[in-house]
């Protein structure tokens, strides 16, 4: 019954990450945006602004608490669901977790309480730098998280230790500044910049469409579309950025992505659309862009990317060599330190394959007794199911050029039409609130379902790192995530639009006062510019 | 990297060691009180004003508390990788549980008083009492089957099996040594609650808080004894037998490890131990004192210092152990044999001596802004903002 834990961890595991996610990347772009209205608010003493950070605060710390709750699932549960995996790499991947608990999560719990509960506790300025320490650590989070989901896409600075039967770090500063986790990190930021610059102008032309709020409301638009604007052209480059790293470390998820079979002539042609078929091993109806994917994968015109038959190809070599390297493991351990020269330089030699050879677990109990078809078919799994990927990419990207003309569009509005808006695009931008969530999900499913049958890339196949449970269990624990979760996203939506519709609590009082004095402080100036009038 | 040579495997092992227990008692200090507060929040509080004046001594807090825990898991996760594997696996339901709880409490927190529904604010506070009472229960129950062993073995690819069918893996959990094991740590929580609700309210709440609390530190002190009477005369302990060396790879079947009578044979051998279990029982007691003449600041300092002791004490008269087998003694989890590599330690250490005591100033700062009294006022005042 192995195989059913297999299945049901991983699907425990989607769920509870993708779940996460939901409120992942609205605290990242959130709390930068409330952190910059607060700046204004500091620089210039308007009230206005003073309200702004108040009522989306309030949004940020209703979505805020459901992150770290549901956060802390996913710091335990590779521990519960993910035993060997968790053994098997915990000397590398570990270490960015624990970092992230001391470099950046202390520092957004321990200041976000102030940021409510500080107001009348702190200077302006003292409550300016929590509101900025919050929105730091938020972000620095997501770099460390990143950090180790990028050493499992793409697993440098480590290597096997036979004595231990587990990957050791040997270069901290590699799996620090590794290509892909640099690169999802500023691709995931973005994403979550965008995310919360769809929600400001989605919420604020609710406002607008309603009547309501229209002094916050179009100020908010403002910030958001200014800040989107950079976000979404951001997102778009750095997620290509991502692209060009995958040439290098993931060259089947890149290849199953493109629905590339063969490989081509460099450079190589983008499929706008198609259908890809796995069985038969060809993408049909294909409409190729020519030279694109060679642009964006190589950014060359000479370099060959390796298409998905090429690449089961190699696979199929690095089991064989893997094979030896497990047979020279087991001698190893056999004779612990006592090993003899030629076994040991064998395992050298081979050791980066040993991985490969797990992949044959799934068929035989020992790697060296597989059949030749065994072998074929362990390669033939090193590919992942092409058409979900395939699609979820294009839907994606689709959606990512959306946002930049959806940003551009409110931007242009903002800035040279007074901050009008027109009711069509009011609507159009409440209606794409959810979009920049499925972006997000569908960019997750990309990474992580692109990336079978591994969990670690070349390293350990999922299949093995499970823990040792029982169907019953995991079950157990999968229908009580599910179960909980649904009932904590219905409390939390309830309350978000309870928010939202109840609206931000305005100081009638502060705000005439500050007027008063501010039409005083003009009326005693020459010159007195118009435009500066609150339009109160 | 060939710094970290100049540290020896052997004394990082020890360091982290000594992290790890000071991870453990950050957490029982900080989150301790929350957890405290929670299962007192019924008895404290008998009207939405007062539960609400309970809530907000740790509402503004309660975050960077819990962070404890989940740095907690991520520091085990990076420094002690098998016992992250193990005992999270093996101690899969209840853990899911504790998960449970600890998903649950920061969302009462933050949606109890969001609503003005009495049934909602109800619910919430039932959720707020089960998630601060039942993982400090389970916590004191997982350190009892810690000291009695756990059954499970190594493969030779050291994979992890435990032995016995699924839901024994829980029920089993909670044998009479382990609840009283539990009944230690929840009547120590309870306690600390007590003394930080005496610190930080006034009225009725204090007077009930005080009360509670100062039963809560009697039942502590004495389950502590008993649970170490029974160690005494009841419960086996461990040892390494054979050559071993305490720099070698991180391998548990490379020691040879067998029973012995009681763990405490461990104070005729390092004597100086004894200072931890007198810390607890003392503090124990003093807290008592203090919550029944009133005394506020020294009270909580007081009911730190019992935590300190009794965790402490569990850790120093294991060592080196941390995770025994009951069935295979062998794949016992100590000091030796179960860290990350050489290097992986070095470099959380580095980041560690930069960190904590950042991540201490800046704590004891917000303590410092947030200083003072939780009044009845506060709470009615400040409706909008209060939780």
């Amino acid at each position: 019954m192995e195989f059913g834990i297999v299945e049901l961890s991983r699907l425990q595991f989607a769920m509870t990450a993708m779940y996460h996610f939901l409120f992942v990347p609205l605290t990242l772009g959130l709390s930068i945006l409330v952190a910059i209205m607060e700046t204004v608010y500091v620089m210039t003493n308007r009230p206005i602004w003073r309200q702004m950070t108040k009522f989306w605060g309030t949004l940020f710390g209703i979505n805020f608490v459901l992150g770290v709750a549901t956060g802390i699932t996913m710091e335990f549960q590779f521990g519960m669901n993910w035993s060997y995996y968790s053994h098997y790499v915990g000397d590398i991947f570990g270490a960015p977790l624990a970092i992230e608990g001391l470099m950046a999560f202390f520092l957004e719990a321990t200041f976000v309480g102030l940021f409510f509960f500080g107001w009348d506790k702190l200077s302006k300025v003292a409550h300016l730098i929590v509101t900025w320490l919050v929105a730091i650590g938020s972000n620095f989070s997501a770099l460390w998280i990143l950090i180790a989901n990028g050493w499992m896409q793409n697993p440098v600075g480590a290597e096997f230790n036979p004595m231990t039967m587990r990957m050791e770090m040997t270069d901290f500063f590699s799996v620090l500044f590794n290509e892909v986790a640099q690169a999802k990190f500023v691709h995931t930021v973005s994403a979550g910049y965008v995310t919360a610059s769809v929600f400001v102008i989605g919420v604020s032309a609710w406002y607008l469409l309603r009547g309501r709020h229209s002094e916050l409301a179009r100020r908010s638009i403002t910030v958001g579309a200014a800040f989107g604007v950079a976000a979404a052209f951001s997102v778009v480059l750095l997620g290509d950025e991502s692209g060009y790293s995958a040439t290098h470390s993931q060259k089947m998820k890149l290849a199953a992505i493109e629905g590339m079979w063969e490989t081509h002539p460099a450079p190589a042609p983008f499929n706008l659309i198609g259908f890809p078929d796995q069985q038969a091993r060809e993408t049909q109806y294909a409409i190729e862009v020519p030279w694109v994917m060679g642009l964006i994968g190589t950014r060359s015109l000479t370099t060959v990317i390796p298409g998905i038959n090429e690449l089961v190809a190699t696979a199929e070599e690095r089991i064989r060599s893997g094979q030896i390297a497990y047979k020279a493991l087991l001698d190893i351990r056999e004779a612990r330190d006592a090993a003899d020269p030629e076994t040991k330089a064998a395992f050298e030699e081979h050791s980066a394959d040993l991985g490969f050879a797990f992949l044959l677990k799934k068929y035989v109990d020992n790697p060296l007794d597989a059949t030749d078809e065994q072998i074929v078919a362990a390669a033939n799994d090193t590919v992942p199911t092409v058409w979900p990927l395939f699609w979820a990419f294009r839907l994606m990207v689709g959606l990512g050029f959306g946002f930049i003309g959806t940003m551009l569009y409110f931007f242009y509005r903002a800035s040279f039409r007074g901050m009008s808006f027109p009711r069509p695009a009011l609507h159009l931008a409440v209606w794409m609130i959810p979009a920049p969530w499925l972006a997000a999900e569908l960019g997750w499913f990309v990474a992580e379902f692109g990336r079978q049958p591994w969990t670690v890339d070349g390293v350990l196949p999922t299949a093995m790192s499970v823990s040792a449970l029982s169907v019953t269990e995991v079950t157990m624990t999968l229908l009580g995530f599910v179960l909980f979760y649904t009932v904590l996203f219905i409390i939390e939506m309830g309350l978000m639009l309870k928010y939202i519709r109840k609206g931000p609590y305005m100081d009638v009082e502060e705000t005439e006062a500050w007027n008063e004095r501010h039409n005083n402080r003009l009326a005693g100036r020459k010159n007195a510019d118009a435009i500066a009038m609150p339009a109160e | 990297m060939i710094l970290h040579d100049l540290v020896s495997y052997e004394f990082l092992r020890v360091v982290w060691w000594g992290l790890l227990g000071v991870l453990l008692i950050g957490f029982a200090l900080t989150d301790g009180f929350d957890m405290g507060v929670g299962a007192l929040l019924p008895f404290v509080g008998q009207t939405d004003v007062e539960r609400r004046v309970a809530i907000n001594t740790v509402g503004p807090v309660w975050e960077g508390n819990q962070v404890w825990f989940i740095l907690g898991g991520g520091a085990i996760f990076a420094a002690w990788p098998p016992l992250y594997a193990v005992s999270f696996s093996g101690f899969y339901l209840a853990m899911f549980v504790v998960l449970a709880a600890f998903i649950v409490r920061p969302v009462a927190f933050k949606y109890r008083s969001k609503r003005d529904d009495p049934r909602w604010r109800n619910a919430w506070d039932w959720a707020l009492f089960a998630s601060g009472a039942v993982p400090a229960l389970l916590f004191g129950v997982a350190v009892g089957n810690v000291i009695q062993g756990v059954p499970f073995h190594f493969t030779d690819d050291l994979h992890t099996i435990y032995e016995g069918a699924w839901y024994m893996k829980f029920i089993g959990l909670l044998d009479p040594f382990s609840i009283l094991a539990g009944v230690v740590s929840l009547s120590m929580l309870v306690m600390h609650g007590g003394a930080w609700l005496t610190l930080k309210t006034d009225g009725v709440v204090q007077d009930r808080a005080r009360d509670i609390g100062a039963i809560a530190a009697l039942v502590a002190v004495g389950t502590y004894v008993l649970a170490g009477l029974w160690m005494a005369v009841g419960i086996d302990g461990f040892r390494i037998v054979g050559d071993y060396v305490t720099n070698g790879p991180s391998n548990p079947l490379h020691f040879e490890v067998e029973r012995t009578s009681s763990w405490l044979t461990a104070y005729a051998d390092r004597p100086w131990i004894a200072i931890a279990p007198i810390m607890g029982v003392v503090g124990g007691l003093l807290t008592y004192l203090g919550l029944k003449a009133g005394r506020e600041v020294s009270t909580l300092l007081t009911s730190k210092m019992a935590i300190l002791g009794v965790i402490s004490s569990v850790g120093l008269t294991m060592f080196p152990f941390i995770m025994p087998s009951s069935s295979n003694p062998q794949s016992s989890l100590t000091v030796w044999n179960s860290s990350s590599s050489h290097l992986t330690l070095f470099i959380m250490l580095v980041v560690t001596v930069i960190f904590v005591p950042l991540i201490l100033m800046y704590t004891a700062w917000v303590y410092k802004v947030l200083w003072g009294k939780v009044t009845v006022a506060d709470v009615t005042d400040n409706s909008n903002s209060a939780y």
